[in-house]
């Protein structure tokens, strides 16, 4: 009795292990932004500047790296684009789009750091005529080093007066250090 | 066994007739199940002046019989009624078997007074059908609390897990109609997915005592069951629907069952509930509603001698998660913590939008059991369980309606134990259990599986041996030992694979290399050895000692094996680790109880020593293209848990009675030398409650709960970096919130109607001065407060 049991046991373990097993599938995280890059188109002749911020491993343990490629002239109005990049897909995907599909739940803040006389307006704007950001201007009226920070918040209030009131959640974040000559 | 009875009747019945007064039957009347004695047992007879009760052995002796057939009726308190027929023709001798029933529990006893003792060395805490019937809204974490040491780890207010002394989520195993639930208790954030309306019978056990369900209990066990049906041609139901005003919802719960003298019996069950966004005491707690939509199914057959019973349920909970929580970064959370109040508070509404929770649990399972004579009883069981869970974040674009978690987790098992009496006084329980997991993490959410695919065997066999020395004391022990296999598929980041060296020391399981990502297959193997050792003394006034010894030895579960990555409602970057061994618990408790006419007491100190404890903490601060974040990593330490249970019931006369309650608990990394992180903080509880059972049974109770501030906590504040303030600032993530005090009022009601049904009113106000007050032992303590006042009616019929 007892011994029939356990054959009966063991026979059943067998049964339940011996199914094999596929290797899973790679996950493509479509919605992770790796990089984002912002290109100041200057009005005049002198040469346009790049603020970049890339994030290759996303939540992995590598700070993301942060590059100014140059110095910003006061009194020059600069022309501002960001395009926002997912790098971990090749060909890398381009997030800008979609960001500009849901306007109106998105919007960039540009935070100016205290040792910057930097003014930057909005370009772009959503169908409620609330702005985006995606497209802005930039003038820098004086000379001075500081950190000019991005933020690009998810759902936030539309319209708000700024940061502090946006809510919403933080999709990405950098801070440049910048020097205006 | 039936047979060889017939034929003994048969032969006895060949005897020829002739009246003559001088015969003696005599014998013991047993408990079917251990066969232990059933003192006070009264035999009486219906066809002659016969009535004798049986003595402290449980043995009787019938003298002067004639000979005829005598039809007995064996009675016991805490059993069904048998009658027996038995011909008289000779002196016999011959034992008679009762079975006792669960107790339609009639009130919250602490005392383990039941003949249904799961543990004889272990103190057992009972909840009574009422209590659950009047808390058929909330969870079982709700219901648990009414026991001293048991508190609740909270996500929000419906997500709530039991603490047990200290401990919880794997550390607690929950044995749900024999099965245990394999519903992801990993997670702090992780509810059991049970019905508490297809409960009947709830016991808790402080301890890993409880070997024949698991070895792996460090915190302790409870055991949730169906009550046992009787066996007559019946037809009963019960429903019950429950209104409250916070959350401004309903719960509807109804139970029918068909039971018939032959021993067959049905059960269904089923259970809707519907809330929409809580309250606290000054606002909105917006996207908090729940729903819940279950049922169960139970089919069987109950002969003495063998019975077989089919048990299905499913249970299906949508809950929505506290908006104003869902945080993406250390500047967020910085920036929720400096609130006084939610972030996000819209008006009222029943809609649960992302963020939320979704899960499924699936159970069946099928058990048998035959007794053997002279051999004991014999039980088989099979279970699956299936078990669904979603998690929605705030998505971008198409991904919007998209889980960001989708687990698939199934689970098979199958028992055999053996109960068997060696004698009169010694019993021995064996049994043998297997069990095969599978998790499948669905790779269309498109995001980074925190849990990995895997599969995972477990083997396991114990021995329990119970001897009773004599009256009063009786000897207790356990072994068992348990074999696990794991083999995972795991994907990792690169980056972190390396940083964490595990490119040097696990090079061996790398499968391939995409892009960042890295996939690794890891076998895992765990050999647990788990131990109980205890006794119990009756001292003569009315009072008893307990004392207990157990071993238990918990595998690390895939979360702290394997977590990596940004664990979004936590807004929190959690990394598990590889080398993770065993954890392995020794507790020990000691309980002194008494229960006089007028007082009842217990007081049960414990020590739980912990080797191997695995614990999170925040080690560092890392950048992420979204902002900064905690991480927080998996480690194993030595841990102490030291506290004390005290309860006291006193009965001032027939209608008032005292109620106290204290619990007690400190935590020590022993490594570190610093407080252990959320351990629940000193309790008190005093209710005082007045029951005329003349005047439509009216109970009248209030409770005042007072928990104090939790002093003894690490430290791990932290300062971020904030754009717009150009500084680094604190994050005070550790402080633990202010004291605070509860009242609550409770009254009942039974209006008899109607001829057959039974009609009971309960009405009840839980935070009667509408307190304003944070739990430490809530995750979302730094976004909202609990909540506020809340009336809710209970309308009972029993037909």
């Amino acid at each position: 009795m007892k011994k029939n049991i356990l054959y009966a046991f063991i026979t059943l373990c067998l049964v339940i292990t011996s199914c094999s097993k596929d290797e899973p599938d790679h996950v493509h995280e479509h919605e992770l932004i790796t990089t984002m890059t912002i290109t100041l188109t200057p009005s005049d002749a002198s040469g346009s500047v790049t603020l970049q911020t890339q994030d290759l491993d996303g939540d992995g343990p590598n700070a993301p790296d942060v590059t100014v490629s140059g110095n910003l002239k006061s009194g020059v109005l600069y022309n501002g684009a960001i395009v926002l990049l997912n790098e971990t897909e090749s060909p890398a995907e381009n997030v800008t789009m979609e960001i500009e599909e849901e306007d109106k739940e998105h919007q960039f803040f540009f935070t100016v750091g205290s040792g910057l006389d930097i003014t930057t307006e909005y370009l772009n704007f959503d169908s409620d005529g609330n702005p985006l950001g995606t497209k802005f201007s930039l003038i820098a009226r004086s000379a001075g080093n500081g950190l000019m920070t991005v933020t690009l918040r998810h759902e936030p209030k539309k319209p708000n007066s700024g940061l502090e009131d946006a809510g919403g959640g933080t999709d990405l974040e950098a801070s440049f250090n910048v020097t205006v000559e | 066994m039936i047979k060889k009875i017939i034929v003994l009747l048969f032969l006895l019945s060949n005897i020829t007739y002739s009246q003559n007064c001088n015969y003696t039957f005599s014998g013991k009347v047993i408990d079917l199940h251990d066969g232990s004695p059933l003192i006070g047992a009264i035999i009486i007879s219906s066809n002659s002046d016969v009535l004798v009760q049986t003595d402290i052995n449980g043995n009787f002796n019938i003298t002067n019989l004639c000979e005829k057939t005598y039809v007995f009726n064996v009675s016991h308190p805490s059993c069904e009624s048998r009658t027996y027929d038995i011909k008289i023709s000779k002196n016999i001798s011959k034992n008679l078997i009762l079975e006792h029933h669960i107790e339609e529990l009639n009130e919250v006893s602490v005392f383990g007074k039941s003949n249904d003792e799961k543990s004889k060395t272990l103190i057992e805490n009972k909840i009574s059908v009422e209590t659950i019937d009047n808390y058929n809204s909330g969870s079982l974490g709700d219901i648990l609390k009414n026991i001293s040491g048991i508190s609740s780890f909270n996500t929000g207010n419906t997500i709530i897990k039991p603490i047990i002394n200290g401990l919880h989520s794997s550390r607690v195993v929950i044995i749900n109609k024999g099965v245990k639930m394999e519903d992801q208790e990993w997670g702090t954030e992780h509810a059991p997915n049970i019905d508490i309306n297809s409960i009947e019978s709830l016991k808790l056990v402080k301890g890993a005592g409880l070997l024949e369900y698991s070895g792996d209990a460090i915190g302790g066990i409870i055991i949730a069951e169906a009550s046992k049906v009787e066996k007559k041609d019946s037809l009963y139901g019960k429903t019950i629907l429950s209104n409250s005003t916070n959350g401004r919802g309903s719960t509807i719960s109804s139970r029918l069952t068909k039971t018939y003298s032959n021993g067959w019996y049905g059960s269904i069950q089923t259970t809707y509930k519907r809330y929409g966004d809580f309250e606290s005491a000054d606002y909105v707690l917006s996207n908090t509603g729940t729903q819940e939509k279950n049922f169960s199914f139970r089919s069987g057959m109950d002969k003495y001698t063998h019975g077989f019973e089919l048990y299905i349920s499913n249970f299906d909970n949508e809950t929505g998660i506290l908006k104003a929580s869902h945080l993406h970064s250390a500047q967020e959370q910085l920036r929720g913590i400096n609130s006084s109040k939610p972030l996000i508070i819209d008006n009222f509404t029943y809609d649960i939008n992302a963020p939320k929770q979704t899960y499924t649990h699936t159970l069946a399972r099928f058990k048998g059991y035959k007794f053997y004579n002279n051999f004991g009883k014999l039980n088989f069981q099979y279970d699956f369980q299936r078990n669904r869970r979603f998690e929605y974040d705030i998505r971008r674009s198409a991904y919007k309606n998209l889980p960001s978690i989708d687990l698939n987790l199934k689970t098979h098992s199958v028992k055999f134990d053996l109960l068997s009496s060696l004698s009169s006084n010694l019993n021995l329980k064996i049994g043998i259990l297997g069990r095969y997991q599978n998790n499948y993490p669905n790779p269309r959410t498109g995001v980074k599986r925190i849990i990995p695919d895997y599969d995972k065997f477990d083997l396991g066999f114990y021995s329990i041996l119970d001897y009773l020395l004599n009256n009063n004391l009786t000897i207790e022990s356990g072994v068992r030992f348990d074999y696990t296999h794991m083999d995972v598929f795991k994907f990792y980041n690169v980056s972190l694979w390396n940083s964490r060296n595990y490119d040097k020391k696990y090079s061996n399981l790398v499968l391939e290399e995409y892009n960042n990502q890295i996939l690794i297959n890891s076998k895992l193997n765990f050999s647990n050895l788990s131990a109980t050792i205890g006794t119990r003394y009756n001292l003569k006034n009315n009072s008893k000692i307990l004392f207990n010894y157990s071993l238990a030895s918990r595998v690390p579960n895939p979360s702290e094996l394997f977590s990596e990555g940004l664990h979004h409602s936590a807004a929190r970057i959690e990394l598990g680790d590889l080398s993770f061994k065993s954890e392995l618990g020794h507790k020990l408790t000691f309980t002194y109880s008494y229960d006089g006419k007028k007082t009842s007491l217990s007081i049960n100190p414990y020590a739980n020593l912990i080797d191997n404890f695995i614990l999170i903490e925040p080690t560092t601060i890392q950048q992420t293209i979204r902002g900064s974040f905690q991480v927080w990593e998996y480690r194993q330490t030595n841990a102490q848990l030291l506290g004390l249970d005290f309860d006291l019931k006193y009965k001032v006369n027939q209608k008032f009675n005292l109620e106290n309650q204290f619990s007690l608990v400190k935590g020590y990394d022993v490594t570190l030398d610093e407080a252990l992180i959320n351990m629940p903080p000193v309790s008190i509880k005093n209710q005082i409650i007045y029951n005329n059972s003349k005047s439509n049974n009216l109970k009248l109770s209030f409770q005042s709960e007072y928990v104090f501030k939790q002093n003894e906590f690490p430290n791990n504040d932290f300062t971020v970096f904030i754009p717009q303030t150009e500084r680094f600032e604190l994050v005070e993530l550790s402080t633990p919130p202010k004291a605070y005090q509860l009242l609550n009022f409770n009254s009942s009601i039974d209006l008899n109607i109607f001829k057959k049904t039974k009609m009971n009113l309960t009405f009840r106000i839980n935070n009667l001065l509408n307190t304003s007050y944070r739990n430490y032992l809530n995750r979302l303590r730094y976004y909202s407060h609990e909540l506020g006042r809340n009336f809710t009616l209970n309308i009972k019929f029993n037909y």
